[in-house]
C-alpha cells in the first residue's frame, strides 16, 4: 500500500520510524509533515505549542541519524522538561526566556532513539491545573471542540497528538496530568510506575508524586516509547534499579488476565457516556479472554484531600528556588534582596501557583505539620493498602480517568476546589506510586472523546499495554482502526 | 473561616509572596474552603498507618568519574541569570556596608 507524501503526518510513530529506517520517508519530511499539514489548520486555534523554531527543527532533522526505534519521529515535549535548544519556562512568567544548560535524561534518550524534538508543549503553569487555562501563553483549546478545555496540566502535548502535529508527546503526571488530558483529547496517556522514567531535567513540582508520561495515538507507540525511555539513570537517585518491565508483549492478548470492576463506583456522579464506555470496554476485554472480578473498591474524596496537602507542601518547597537570582524573571526595582525575592515571586507566579504555594507553606508551617502533612502521608499509606488488597484479586482495574468529559473553557476557574475534585480517579496512582493508562474509548454523539483508565500494581505496564492493545483491536471500543498502519481519525474542525 | 486574614498574611510573608490588600479576603475565603475540605481527613481512621515516604530501596553511588560533557562551570551556570558577572550571581545588597 503506497501513501501520498502529504499523508505522512497521519502515521503512528512505529509505522513512521519503519519508513524512515528503510529510506521511504526522509527525516526532514517526517518531521515537517505535521507542520505543513495539521498545524497549519489547527495550531492557531488550539495553541498547543509554547515554543518552537522552524530553523532549529530543520537543523535537528538534518543532523538526525535516521536510525533507531523512533527514527525520524517528531516529538513535542511539555514545557517543564529541560531542552538545550528551546526555552524551558513551565508556562510561567517567572521563567520567561529561560534556557536550560542541559537536556533532561528522557530528551537524551529520545534523541538516541532517533526522535527529533520539535518544540515545547503548552501546559498549566508549573503543571498546576486540570484544564490548561493557567498558562502564561494563554489557554490551550480542545481540538474536538474549541469551546472546551483539553484537560491539564499536559493539555498542549495531548492536544497536539490529537490533532496530528506529532504521533508522540511527553507530559508529566503528578496527579493525573497525563491521564486526564488523554481522556479529554481521545489519545493514549501512560503514567508509568514511580521511578521507572528518569526525572533528571524535569522541573520538580511534587517530588514524591511526579512522573514523566507518554501520549500517543496507538498502544504500540506507547509501548515503543516506554521501552526507549524506561530504566535507571545515574542522574536521578529515585529511579528504580534493574531492567524495566518488558513491554514488547503488548500484542500478546489478555487471555486469563483478571480485571477489577469497581461495582460501586457509578455512585460518584460519573458522566453516563463514560459509564457506558467502561461497560463496553469490560465486555470487549471479556470477549478477548480476560476475566472480570467485581471489586469492593471506591477511591474516596479523602484521597483528594491527602493529595492536595502532599502536592502543595512539596511544591511550596520545590518552588522556593524561583527567587530571581539564578534564572528567568527578576523584579528590578527592589532596594534589598528580600524585597527582590517577594516582588519577583509575586509578579512572576500566576494566581493558581501562588494559591498552592500558600496552602503548602501553611501545611508545613510550625504547629501544623503533624495535623496536615503528616496526616496526609498516613492517609497515603491507607490508600496504598486499599490498592494492594484490590490487586490481590486482579491484575489491573478499570476506572474512569475523570468524572466528566472535556468541560467548557472558564467553567471551573472560579472554583479551585471543584477543579481539584475532578482529579478523584487519577490521584490515587500518584499517591501509591503505581502505573495508570488512559485508553481512548470512542466519542459521544457530539464528537467528544471518551476515555477509560486502567490502573495496575507497580511494574504492571506490560499488562496495561496488553489490555490497551486488546481494546484497540477489540472492535467497537476504539474508533481508531487497527491494521498495520492504522488510519488516523482526526477531529472534525468546527 | 478556618484561616484568618492575619494568618494569610503571615503565610504569604513566609512564602515571600505579597498579596494585594484588596485580595486578602478573597484568598482567605478560597484557602478556607480548601482547608475545610482537607479537614475531612480528621474523620479517617488511620489506625496503624505509618506515613508513606518513597525512598529508593538502595542508593548505590555511580562511579566517581567526572563527566566533562555534563560539567557546567561558572560561566554556563550563571548564563541564564538575570544579573551575573564573571561567573558570579549579582543580587541587591544583603548586608549594610558598615566599613565604607
Amino acid at each position: 500500500m503506497s501513501r501520498a507524501p502529504n499523508e505522512t503526518w497521519k502515521l503512528g510513530a512505529a509505522a513512521l520510524a519503519a519508513r524512515v529506517r528503510d529510506g521511504r520517508v526522509s527525516v526532514t519530511d517526517a518531521v515537517e509533515s505535521g507542520w505543513v499539514g495539521p498545524a497549519s489548520m489547527w495550531e492557531h486555534d488550539v495553541n498547543a505549542v509554547a515554543h518552537h523554531d522552524a530553523e532549529v527543527r530543520r537543523e535537528a532533522a538534518a543532523g538526525a541519524s535516521g536510525q533507531g526505534p523512533l527514527a525520524g519521529v517528531p516529538v513535542l515535549v511539555k514545557d517543564n522538561l529541560c531542552t538545550v535548544e528551546y526555552p524551558t519556562t513551565c508556562a510561567s512568567r517567572i521563567l520567561a526566556g529561560y534556557r536550560a544548560p542541559y537536556d533532561a535524561t528522557v530528551i537524551r534518550r529520545l534523541r538516541e532513539a532517533g526522535a527529533v524534538i520539535v518544540g515545547k508543549g503548552n501546559m498549566d503553569e508549573f503543571a498546576m491545573g486540570s484544564s490548561n487555562e493557567y498558562s502564561a501563553y494563554g489557554p490551550t483549546r480542545n481540538p474536538f471542540d474549541l469551546s472546551r478545555v483539553p484537560g491539564g496540566s499536559s493539555g498542549g502535548p495531548a492536544a497536539a497528538v490529537a490533532y496530528g502535529l506529532v504521533p508522540v508527546a511527553l507530559g508529566s503526571d503528578t496527579g493525573g496530568s497525563v491521564r486526564q488530558p488523554a481522556s479529554f483529547c481521545g489519545v493514549y496517556g501512560l503514567k508509568p510506575t514511580y521511578g521507572r522514567l528518569s526525572r533528571y531535567g524535569l522541573v520538580a513540582f511534587g517530588s514524591s508524586l511526579d512522573q514523566v508520561g507518554i501520549f500517543a495515538r496507538h498502544a504500540r507507540d506507547v509501548a515503543v516509547t516506554y521501552a526507549v525511555l524506561a530504566g535507571e539513570d545515574g542522574y536521578d537517585a529515585t529511579t528504580r534499579l534493574g531492567p524495566a518491565p518488558d513491554v514488547s508483549t503488548f500484542a500478546a492478548g489478555v487471555k486469563g488476565l483478571r480485571f477489577g470492576w469497581p461495582a460501586n463506583l457509578w455512585a460518584q456522579g460519573v458522566d453516563a457516556a463514560i459509564v457506558a464506555a467502561l461497560e463496553r470496554s469490560a465486555i470487549a476485554l471479556e470477549r478477548a479472554g480476560a476475566v472480570r472480578v467485581v471489586l469492593d473498591f471506591l477511591p474516596g474524596t479523602y484521597g483528594v484531600a491527602a493529595y492536595y496537602l502532599v502536592a502543595t507542601a512539596e511544591a511550596s518547597s520545590n518552588l522556593a528556588r524561583f527567587d530571581g537570582v539564578r534564572y528567568g524573571f527578576r523584579h528590578e526595582e527592589a532596594a534589598d534582596v528580600r524585597a527582590m525575592y517577594t516582588r519577583t515571586r509575586s509578579e512572576g507566579f500566576g494566581p493558581e501557583v501562588q494559591r498552592r504555594i500558600l496552602l503548602g507553606t501553611y501545611a508545613l508551617s510550625s504547629g501544623y505539620y503533624d495535623a496536615y502533612y503528616l496526616k496526609a502521608q498516613r492517609a497515603r499509606t491507607r490508600i496504598r493498602r486499599e490498592f494492594q488488597s484490590a490487586f490481590a484479586q486482579c491484575d489491573f482495574m478499570l476506572l474512569p480517568a475523570a468524572p466528566s468529559l472535556a468541560f467548557k473553557v472558564g467553567e471551573k476557574t472560579d472554583d479551585p476546589l471543584a477543579m481539584y475534585l475532578s482529579d478523584v480517579f487519577t490521584i490515587g496512582a500518584n499517591l501509591a506510586g503505581i502505573p495508570g493508562l488512559t485508553v481512548p474509548a470512542g466519542r459521544t454523539s457530539e464528537n467528544l472523546p471518551v476515555g477509560v483508565q486502567m490502573l495496575g500494581p507497580e511494574d504492571s505496564e506490560p499488562n496495561l499495554l496488553r489490555a490497551a492493545r486488546a481494546l484497540e483491536v477489540g472492535g467497537d471500543v476504539a474508533l481508531l482502526s487497527t491494521d498495520e498502519d492504522p488510519e488516523f481519525v482526526w477531529p472534525t474542525k468546527r | 473561616m478556618s484561616i484568618s486574614r492575619e494568618e494569610v498574611q503571615r503565610v504569604a510573608e513566609l512564602a515571600r509572596l505579597e498579596i494585594a490588600a484588596d485580595a486578602v479576603d478573597r484568598v482567605a475565603a478560597q484557602l478556607s474552603g480548601i482547608l475545610d475540605f482537607v479537614a475531612t481527613l480528621d474523620a479517617l481512621d488511620l489506625g496503624d498507618c505509618e506515613p508513606t515516604a518513597f525512598a529508593p530501596a538502595a542508593a548505590p553511588l555511580r562511579a566517581d568519574v567526572p563527566d566533562e560533557s555534563r560539567r557546567l562551570g561558572p560561566e554556563r551556570a550563571t548564563a541564564a541569570a538575570p544579573a551575573a558577572e564573571e561567573g558570579y550571581f549579582l543580587v541587591p545588597p544583603i548586608v549594610e556596608n558598615v566599613n565604607p
